[in-house]
């Protein structure tokens, strides 16, 4: 009889926190690459809920992590794109000079 | 010995997110987060997501990153410990009581959760699923049959991503 290595609720609360704190991050920082960096840290506090739940609620939790890293990286590239058009407009990554779409 | 190795793991992962949150130094910070990745990648491991695991080292840690260090190296970021990195008291205030408040309401949520969760649950369900399919077969059968769409739909959202990459890096705006 093989048994978790940790319960459930110890998984899902190392997520939380790990999401918890890239949520923080996004709203402190104004470099926007390091928000973005919190942004992808959300993305891996929720991979690791799905991981964790793998083994309570089907195995598809499995098979939908390859497919939130698979957009991870796809939004990485296009995000780091837009910085670097940003960048080389402003000469800064400060998020203040994202504000083509403000009203 | 594994539970050892989950808090070990889980102790780096979280180490790593609140040092990257705090340094002001955007390379240390991308760093601290590799680092967070690599805990994150051990705690797979342990949850019989091997495969996961080593994608999470290989795409994540790998290429995600070092895309991350290449751009801040592109740019020439980081040389002066920018202080305006930082917002204000007053947001730091609001970051704070934000992610406090979200940890608590995902708390309350975990604490309410009932278990068991799904028709097919259990852990012997899915080693059973592993040993038979294998680690990488397991996690291709499924990909291949019941989320053929989304597969189809992710290899469209990559070739959009590449192309608009593309055109948003070498514009000139």
């Amino acid at each position: 009889m093989v048994t978790d290595v940790v319960p459930l609720p110890v998984v899902l609360t190392l997520s939380g926190l790990l999401f918890a704190i890239g949520a923080g991050g996004v709203l402190v920082r104004r470099n926007a690459i390091i928000v973005f960096a919190c942004i992808e840290l959300m993305l891996n506090a929720v991979n690791l809920a799905f991981v964790g739940l793998a083994p309570h609620a089907g195995f598809e939790g499995q098979v939908i992590v390859f497919f939130v890293i698979a957009v991870a990286a796809a939004e990485a590239a296009v995000g780091l794109a837009l910085i670097i058009a940003v960048f080389r407009h402003a000469l800064s990554v400060d998020l203040e000079n994202f504000r083509l779409l403000r009203w | 010995m594994a539970t050892v190795l989950f808090y070990v793991f889980a102790g780096l992962a979280l180490l790593g997110a609140l040092m990257m949150v705090t340094r002001a130094n955007p390379v240390a910070a991308v760093l601290w987060l590799v680092a967070s990745f690599f805990g994150l990648a051990g705690i797979y491991t342990l949850l019989h997501a091997y495969f996961v695991g080593v994608i999470q080292v290989l795409v994540y840690a790998g290429a995600i990153m070092v895309l991350f260090l290449f751009v801040i190296m592109l740019l020439n970021l980081g040389h002066p410990n920018d202080p305006r990195d930082f917002r204000g008291p007053t947001w730091r205030g609001i970051g704070l009581a934000a992610a406090v408040a979200l940890a608590l309401v995902l708390g309350l949520a975990i604490l309410d959760l009932r278990l068991p969760l799904g028709r097919q649950a259990g852990l012997q369900a899915l080693l059973a699923r592993l040993e038979q399919q294998g680690v990488v077969g397991a996690v291709g059968v499924a990909m291949y049959t019941d989320f053929a769409v989304p597969l189809q739909i992710t290899g469209l959202l990559l070739l959009v991503a590449i192309v608009g990459a593309i055109v948003l890096a070498k514009r000139d705006f």
